[in-house]
């Protein structure tokens, strides 16, 4: 079994192998442990810094790294763009370099533009971790996702997801789709055709426009944020239609398996995508899957920066 | 070369003995708890721990302590160590942990197992049970319960194996020469 | 550079596709014209010994002799983007590609939109160019796609054809008018074909490339829609249209059925168009970005066949020169556009290499053809014509180093790869300049 990741950064679950990923669960499952404590913290990553580059705002992402990196001793600095030079017109080379000065352990940046995390980690010597770029990818997001479904269904082969909305914008569905079919899953996306990018099936996944369709046999259904913006490019009609189509309620989920397990990467449109008592109910996974992210989070923080 | 200092036997009989001296030390099994360093020094504090409620009849609660995320030498060690999950589902305030490694040597290891154990409460004490002691101390730690002292050169390592992680019981003195 | 009243070019293989020549012969230059060409030329041996002699003599055997190239969709960045290029360094990298005329797109600062700017690059091309340079004018003033720009008074001043190139003019009604008012001056419209709402935020081809990559994609159909209403524009007001850049099979069939049912349409491709695909990009490859953005391997094929059957008449470069640290930035922040002018050539050369098109068809695309196009007295080697001259060598091997461009620009994804075929001399009215310390 391999013990550390081949990478300095973690850009994406593209790059990752299948043992690459397990190794990142099972230290994730041992990190967990340490979230329950009365004392959460490890003295793992002391002395050691860690910036948070968020260039999008982001609560949920910047603070569950933010938590990870504490828990490991770290000393995690946030900075964000409103308090930031950016907002001076500074290029991200710029930025990368005057970070770099200060010598930072590692480096974990969400930006809106795709490859802004690969951008920054050919600059920075130390590790980079991507939050989330463009609509590229955010591979903590995906890993923490495989953590919670293995966590119920033990084995993550073999297993059928629905991943349903706005998939041409998502950097989720990227990096789920990738890791999952590293993993032996098998992922169906779902939405309007008019947000289901082109070529997707060559990814290796299927395109099921209708959800009912969809969410028949399917073992894990993730929803996805559906930005309002959308409509106003004319991607879809209205919300009310979108969310008769393609939300998440009661009657659809008739159709699912009876095991079947629902999760949903955050913020919600309670009664867009998904309705609230599917977003409370009994197949919900959506607060477990943010307190796995504080594990998985360490799990690769500890990986990439501690020790060697 | 190798030599091997302890057979399967032997090691077990030292199991044995350190059961009884724990018992002795401590006037019976009473707040006593149990907490293996991994990998091999959970085995050997389940052993102890059978072995006491063999004598004593009361089962006592064991745990698990990995101290990867505690470790001062990872830095100059060759290959990073894999995290494992510490699993302590017990309070181990005030009571007496008694705390298990398979070989003493540095004391590095001891110091991390501590450290990690006060994170989860305030002990009455914390004693030490290893089953070989090499020497070479570079801590102000000591065991109170020893199976076996063997006295080693830096340049030799001691190699415990175990039925449950190597599928026999048997300590040998691997020299580099 | 030399200059000398007379200039003797010996046993080089002479290759003029205007006159139909592709043979080894002599070429005699006297102040600026080709004055013989032929196997016995007239000049007596004792004047060629004679080391007092006002004559040079060049030795072209083993080379090719054609006639000097031309690039008819450069970006000179003056004035206004100086920092990017001039029309000193930009003419300098014109002529270490092999061109000795290349036509310069109106979107400088300011636009190419009135008499005063085209006054200025034609009078700073006398002073700093090396290389004949033809200001393109813009169709519409600013660019802004809203009023014709005064085309009569650019075309007197010397523009020699008219472009909103890099914002195509979306309103179909300004185009037709555009089209008609040119051709009162029978000046060729030059189109970017590219439907702005269709393109909107894309920042490269879309296809599978852009969905892995999670980039905005821009669409073959922003090219080919606009493609098709310009030659329908061009059926109504019958102007002459020229399609900038043509990146797709279906812009590329749009144009060979209008050609074929006698629409004055020709077009022009671009050497990274017959030689990269989206690929490129991966990685998120910033001199892998210009616009129309590299497409599909089918497209590739498309470009290559549309050159091979005619249906592409040009070659050019869309030469777009950026500073470094414009492109050195994240992918969709990074400007459009990559440098062209000195790796052409022997990106043109491979496809002869690679059997696509002949040597004649490859040096007529990027010669004859275009000076038709732009109605210019240049672009063969007849006696009478101007003596621009490029003397090639083909079988010369060298790797494209953007650190040794005489452009500002280094933005381009040919970096490091292995090239054949070096410019070795080349004439312009009578001046010579060689680049053997190449």
């Amino acid at each position: 079994m391999i013990n550390k990741l081949k990478s300095k950064d973690l850009l994406g679950t593209k790059d990752l192998s299948p043992e690459e990923i397990l190794l990142i669960l099972n230290t994730a499952e041992s990190m967990k442990e340490i979230s329950s404590r009365d004392i959460k913290k490890v003295p793992a990553l002391r002395g050691k810094t860690i910036i948070n580059l968020f260039y999008e705002s982001s609560t949920r992402t910047r603070t569950s790294f933010e938590i990870a990196g504490k828990r490991l001793s770290a000393d995690v600095v946030n900075i964000s763009v409103s308090t930031s030079s950016v907002a001076k017109g500074e290029t991200l080379r710029d930025t990368a370099k005057n970070l770099e000065a200060m010598n930072p352990d590692a480096v974990v940046i969400r930006h809106s533009s795709s490859g802004a995390s690969e951008y920054i980690a050919k600059i920075l010597r130390c590790p980079v971790i991507n939050a989330g770029d463009g609509a590229h990818e955010h591979p903590t997001q995906a890993l923490l996702d495989l953590f919670t479904i293995r966590e119920k269904k033990k084995e993550l082969k073999g297993l059928k997801v629905s991943i349903i909305g706005d998939i041409a914008h998502s950097r989720v569905a990227r990096s789920n789709i990738y890791a999952m079919n590293k993993m032996g899953m098998d992922v169906t996306v779902s939405g309007p055709s008019t947000l289901i990018p082109v070529d997707i099936e060559k990814i290796g996944v299927k395109v099921v426009n209708d959800v009912v369709k969809a969410i028949e046999g399917a073992d894990v259904i993730i929803m996805l944020r559906i930005q309002l913006e959308r409509q106003e490019k004319g991607l879809f009609p209205s919300i009310r239609e979108y969310s008769r189509l393609f939300g998440l309620n009661t009657e659809k989920l008739k159709n699912a398996k009876e095991d079947v397990i629902i999760m949903h990467p955050g913020p919600m449109n309670r009664g867009v995508e998904i309705s609230a008592d599917v977003a409370d109910g009994q197949y919900s996974l959506i607060l477990d899957q943010v307190t796995n992210g504080v594990a998985v989070r360490m799990a690769v923080l500890h990986l990439l920066t501690g020790g060697a | 070369m190798n030599t091997r200092v302890m057979n399967a036997d032997e090691v077990n009989r030292a199991i044995t003995r350190i059961a009884h001296e724990v018992l002795e030390k401590n006037k019976g099994a009473h707040d006593l708890v149990i907490v293996g360093i991994r990998t091999r020094g959970v085995f050997i504090a389940d052993r102890l721990a059978a072995k006491i409620k063999e004598i004593e009849g009361e089962a006592i609660p064991v745990g698990i302590i990995d101290i990867t995320l505690y470790r001062d030498d990872i830095k100059s060690s060759p290959s990073k160590h894999i995290v494992k999950k510490t699993e302590i589902p017990f309070s181990i305030t005030d009571k007496k942990v008694i705390l298990v490694d398979d070989v003493l040597y540095t004391g590095r290891s001891i110091r991390a197992a501590i450290d990690g154990l006060i994170d989860f409460g305030r002990p009455a004490n914390i004693q030490l049970a290893v089953l070989i002691d090499r020497g070479h101390r570079e801590l102000p730690i000591r065991a109170d319960f020893v199976g076996k002292n063997i006295p080693t050169s830096h340049d030799e390592s001691v190699k415990v194996m175990l039925k449950e992680e190597d599928g026999v019981d048997k300590v040998t003195v691997i020299s580099d020469q | 550079m030399i200059k000398n009243s007379k200039i003797l070019i010996k046993n080089g293989r002479v290759i003029d596709p205007a006159n139909k020549i592709d043979t080894v012969l002599d070429i005699l230059i006297e102040n600026g014209k080709i004055i013989e060409i032929g196997n016995l030329l007239s000049i007596n041996k004792s004047e060629i010994q004679n080391p007092k002699s006002e004559i040079e003599i060049i030795d072209a055997s083993g080379k090719i002799v054609v006639p000097g190239l031309i690039d008819m969709h450069v970006h000179l960045r003056e004035p206004g983007y100086e920092y990017k290029e001039t029309i000193k360094t930009g003419t300098e990298a014109a002529l270490a590609g092999g061109f000795t005329s290349i036509a310069c797109m109106p979107n400088t600062k300011p636009v190419n939109d009135n008499q005063s700017v085209t006054d200025f690059i034609l009078d700073k091309t006398r002073k700093e160019g090396v290389v004949n340079v033809y200001p393109v004018g813009a169709i519409s003033k600013g660019l802004k796609g809203e009023e014709l720009s005064e085309i009569g008074e650019l075309k007197s001043a010397g523009v020699v054809a008219i472009t909103d190139d890099g914002k195509p003019v979306m309103n179909s009604e300004l185009m037709r008018r555009g089209m008609e008012y040119a051709s009162m001056f029978d000046i060729p419209v030059i189109s970017h074909c590219e439907d702005l709402h269709l393109s909107e935020g894309g920042v490269m081809n879309e296809g599978f490339v852009s969905t892995e990559l999670g980039l905005k994609g821009i669409p073959n159909a922003a090219e080919d829609v606009m493609t098709a209403r310009d030659i329908a524009l061009s059926e109504l007001t019958g102007a002459r249209l020229h399609i900038a850049h043509v990146s797709t099979r279906g812009a590329v069939n749009l144009i060979r059925d209008a050609k074929n049912r006698g629409v004055k349409v020709t077009c022009e491709t671009a050497p990274h168009y017959f030689t990269l695909t989206e690929k490129m990009v991966d990685g998120y490859n910033t001199n892998a970005k210009m616009n129309p953005p590299l497409r599909s391997e089918d497209d590739l094929k498309a470009i290559r066949e549309g050159l091979k059957n005619g249906t592409i008449d040009v070659i050019a470069t869309d030469h777009a020169p950026h500073e470094t640290s414009e492109k050195d930035v994240e992918f969709d922040k990074s400007p459009f556009g990559i440098v062209g002018l000195e790796t052409s050539l022997p990106l043109t050369l491979k496809l002869v290499e690679d059997g696509i098109i002949s040597l004649d068809e490859a040096i007529a695309k990027l010669t004859v053809n275009p000076a038709r196009i732009l109605n210019l007295n240049k672009g063969t080697l007849s006696v009478g014509a101007d003596a621009d001259i490029a003397i090639i060598n083909l079988d010369k091997e060298w790797q494209i180093d953007v650190k040794k461009f005489k452009s500002k620009g280094e933005n381009s994804p040919f970096h490091g790869l292995r090239v054949k075929g070096l410019v070795n001399t080349v004439i312009i009215n009578g001046n010579t300049f060689n680049f053997e310390a190449h």
